[in-house]
């Protein structure tokens, strides 16, 4: 049986068209046509825009008939179309009344809000011809990839161990090795290293399209040229940005991207996407006509009573995310990801602005942030808030969950930083993190896999840095250092910046295997920035992003130099990857409820079972009892941790074990490597088992288990 | 095994897939494996590699064998990073195949 509207009713310079299905919006592919979709409140007219690849002028401007259009949307469908060789655009007409929030322009061609594919900036730093009426351009995409028998893993959250990256900081330094650098192709080739560091999810910045010409300059300290090179602004939410992709130069992004993704859950690594839809890279009232602005303004921003655009972004602009069309536009966006890249979750840019509603004011139970905790299709995607926006909005503890987000804790954070530098005001904070922050989340029931663990993330300085620098030095960025956090929770070890005292430089590793221990060991999902494991620095730039240089980019000479970082993080991680003890799911009770002889969780001082006795209120020990943690029948170990970050040595008296076991040592970072970590499960035994002399600013792991 | 082989022209792309498409599927219907010259070839578009991997899955669904030959690094690079290389057996030379194909019988 055929279908019996699959012929054209209406012809327009040679092009045979039929009125078009309003959804999807976008372009879709049916057969041998393609269906056109554009949703618009306000607009009075619109023309959909034809070019033939990367030809400045249209070859045909196709007006929306009156009877293709059906309630707010305008809808076309093009028969016989050689899609891969042509450009879409849309010029809108409607009233420009910037104080009643229009701003319809229809000399302007503006891209489509749903497109899939955008060429324009295809090549990283290539110049763009800046007298195009139509910068970025939109295609119709390809949507078709044999993915075998690949899906999103679903790995349960609090087994993750997420690595923040950047896909071009990753392998654009020289010393990468790798053929494409700077490239999701680039990503591919360090799979290897992935899997040796031992991390099993990728947190990639943003990468859906935006330019990385917005605001560059010259950089008045060193003359770099500034790019937007972290891309927290978007132009479109469908599309990935081309020029990650070594392969877009031929409009190839799409593929190359789905193909890194397949091959990242070949080896066992979920893709975490962060996104930002908070704003869009349109600006304020100055900036640029790229899409939303022409195509319905008053929808797509928020805008004050007068017109002018609200900023809790602090980019210019803000997303009227809770209008219904918005919101719909998100959850399509998200579902996209999900069903045509595989993408397993999601980070939300200062999500704090999607829960407030188009006055600006904070909502308790903002409708976006329901419809995705109960939407079908990411059911099983990870959703991670950084609960808090540039209007002032801080909810880390409080974001509206509905027992499905997960936060970014800041908290965890700036409570680590500072017992790391031996501030003595804050153990009783530095508990609670440790334990996955149940002062934060234990009431709403949420769970320790509500807490996103971190000590670095891209926002600030990287974990070298931070046990280097007292102060940010982000003069490059040609700001006199006025952008950057200022609250860094920060030590240089005695030196500020690279050193050349063997002493400082020991301590410094010393502190940044601190942190790492820190994360590692407590209970929540760790997020390692990366670089990190191979003591990356960023010449104390705490806000790197415009540095398209070596300032940002990995330098891979480090693997070498800082040796012994990077092994200790592969062991620190291993060991967490196989002691389920340290990944509970739900908040420890700390008592012995099971009647096993020892409790879950306790805390002890440099005496056991005795939390108080301590040392200026910066020593302190836990003991996780392995027997509540067991994997198909089988208790985990006995783990005891010993912290002192104190100036001086202290003894600790690990709790005694149970008959038959002893305790093992696995890790000390007061000890220079190899004696600083062991491989998991072959740990030595400790000669003297009822005390342990953990070092100035040490972290020992002892491991509890049957006598060899 | 009957074998055929196809020589592509400079593109591989939506200008000419059709043709291309069509000139496959013909020895693929004749009962033979094909084998895809693509020496001369200097570009493919997400078009061609959707031929390459349709023509390959039809060779499968016959029981029969779809290979490429002499693939140039441009296109070797397309191929690698979109990971289409993974669904093919690909050589650098017509003979290199035709070796292998006598190996397999």
């Amino acid at each position: 049986m055929h279908r019996v509207d699959i012929f054209p009713t209406h012809e327009y310079q040679g092009l045979k068209l039929r009125q078009g299905r309003p959804y999807p919006f976008g372009a879709t592919v049916i057969g041998n046509m393609v269906n056109f979709s554009v949703y618009s409140r306000y607009a009075t007219d619109c023309t959909l825009v034809l070019f033939h690849n990367r030809e400045e002028k249209p070859f045909v401007e196709i007006p929306f008939f009156k009877e293709f259009r059906m309630g707010n949307v305008f809808s076309m469908i093009i028969f016989d179309l050689d899609y891969e060789n042509i450009e879409y655009g849309f010029r809108m007409d409607g009233p420009f009344q910037p104080e009643e929030g229009h701003r319809f322009d229809k000399s302007k061609i503006l891209l489509d809000p749903y497109a899939k594919l955008i060429v324009g900036r295809d090549v990283w730093g290539q110049q763009p011809n800046w007298d195009s009426l139509y910068q970025y351009r939109a295609r119709v995409v390809f949507d078709d990839f044999d993915w075998e028998d690949d899906l999103p893993l679903e790995t349960p959250v609090n087994d993750l161990i997420v690595y923040e990256m950047h896909v071009r900081n990753f392998t654009c330094g020289a010393a990468s090795g790798v053929k494409h650098r700077g490239t999701f192709a680039g990503i591919i080739e360090k799979i290897p290293y992935l899997k040796e560091l031992g991390v099993n999810c990728v947190e990639l910045m943003p990468i859906h399209e935006f330019d990385e010409f917005e605001n560059n300059r010259i950089s008045p300290i060193d003359g770099h040229q500034l790019y937007n090179l972290w891309g927290y602004s978007n132009v479109g939410f469908f599309a990935p940005k081309a020029a990650y992709a070594s392969s877009g130069r031929f409009a190839m992004q799409v593929d190359e991207l789905k193909n890194l993704v397949k091959r990242l859950h070949a080896n066992g690594i979920e893709v975490i996407l962060d996104v930002v839809f908070n704003h869009t890279a349109e600006g304020n009232e100055q900036g640029p006509y790229i899409s939303y602005r022409g195509i319905d303004n008053k929808t797509y921003y928020m805008l004050t009573p007068d017109g002018h655009y609200f900023n809790f972004s602090g980019c210019g602009n803000t997303l009227n995310c809770n209008n219904p069309n918005v919101r719909d536009m998100i959850v399509e966006s998200l579902r996209y990801w999900v069903t045509n890249y595989h993408i397993d979750g999601f980070r939300f840019d200062l999500a704090a602005i999607l829960g407030r509603d188009q006055n600006g004011n904070p909502m308790s139970n903002p409708p976006l942030l329901e419809s995705l905790a109960h939407d079908p299709i990411l059911g099983k995607t990870k959703l991670i808030a950084e609960a808090w926006d540039a209007g002032g909005l801080y909810q880390v503890g409080s974001f509206p969950s509905w027992g499905r987000w997960a936060e970014w804790n800041g908290k965890f954070r700036d409570s680590i930083r500072r017992f790391l530098k031996s501030d003595e005001q804050v153990l009783a904070d530095v508990k609670e993190r440790i334990i996955g922050s149940p002062d934060l989340y234990a009431s709403q029931k949420r769970g320790i896999k509500a807490s996103v663990n971190f000590v670095t993330a891209h926002d600030g300085f990287t974990l070298m840095d931070l046990v280097s620098y007292n102060s940010k030095h982000n003069e490059a960025n040609g700001e006199d250092n006025r952008d950057g956090d200022n609250n860094n929770n920060s030590w240089n070890c005695g030196c500020e910046g690279e050193s050349d005292d063997p002493d400082i430089n020991r301590l410094r590793h010393q502190q940044v295997k601190n942190a790492i221990t820190l994360l590692m060991v407590s209970q929540g999902i760790p997020m390692v920035l990366s670089g990190d494991e191979m003591g990356n620095s960023q010449k104390g730039n705490n806000n790197a992003y415009c540095q398209d240089n070596e300032i940002a980019w990995l330098d891979w000479n480090n693997l070498e130099k800082n040796a012994d970082i990077f092994r200790y993080f592969k062991q620190i991680i291993k060991f967490r990857r196989q002691h389920k003890v340290l990944r509970y799911e739900d908040h420890l009770r700390h008592c012995d409820y099971r009647d096993l002889g020892y409790p879950d969780f306790s805390w002890h001082g440099v005496k056991a079972w005795q939390p108080e006795s301590g040392h200026n209120n910066l020593t302190a020990a836990f003991m996780l009892n392995g027997q509540y943690a067991t994997t198909d029948g089988t208790p985990d170990n006995f783990i005891y941790v010993a912290m002192n970050m104190h100036w001086e040595m202290h003894g600790f008296e690990p709790p005694q074990l149970p008959q038959g076991m002893a305790w093992h040592i696995f890790a000390n970072t007061g000890m220079a490597a190899p004696e600083d970590i062991f491989t998991p499960g072959e740990e030595p035994a400790i000669e003297n088992q009822h005390g342990i002399l953990v070092g100035p600013r040490s972290i020992i792991i002892l491991v509890g288990r049957e006598k060899s | 095994m009957n074998i055929e082989s196809y020589q592509l022209s400079e593109r591989l792309d939506s200008f000419n897939y059709q043709k291309v498409q069509d000139g496959i599927l013909a020895i693929l219907d004749k009962g033979c494996s094909a084998v895809l010259d693509m020496t001369a070839c200097k570009y493919i578009s997400s078009t061609g590699l959707r031929v390459l991997l349709y023509s390959k899955q039809m060779a499968g669904s016959k029981g029969l064998k779809f290979y490429l030959v002499g693939m140039n690094e441009v296109v070797q690079d397309i191929m690698d990073v979109t990971g289409f290389n993974t669904f093919f057996d690909s050589f650098s030379t017509m003979e290199e195949c035709l070796q292998e194909v006598q190996k397999e019988g």
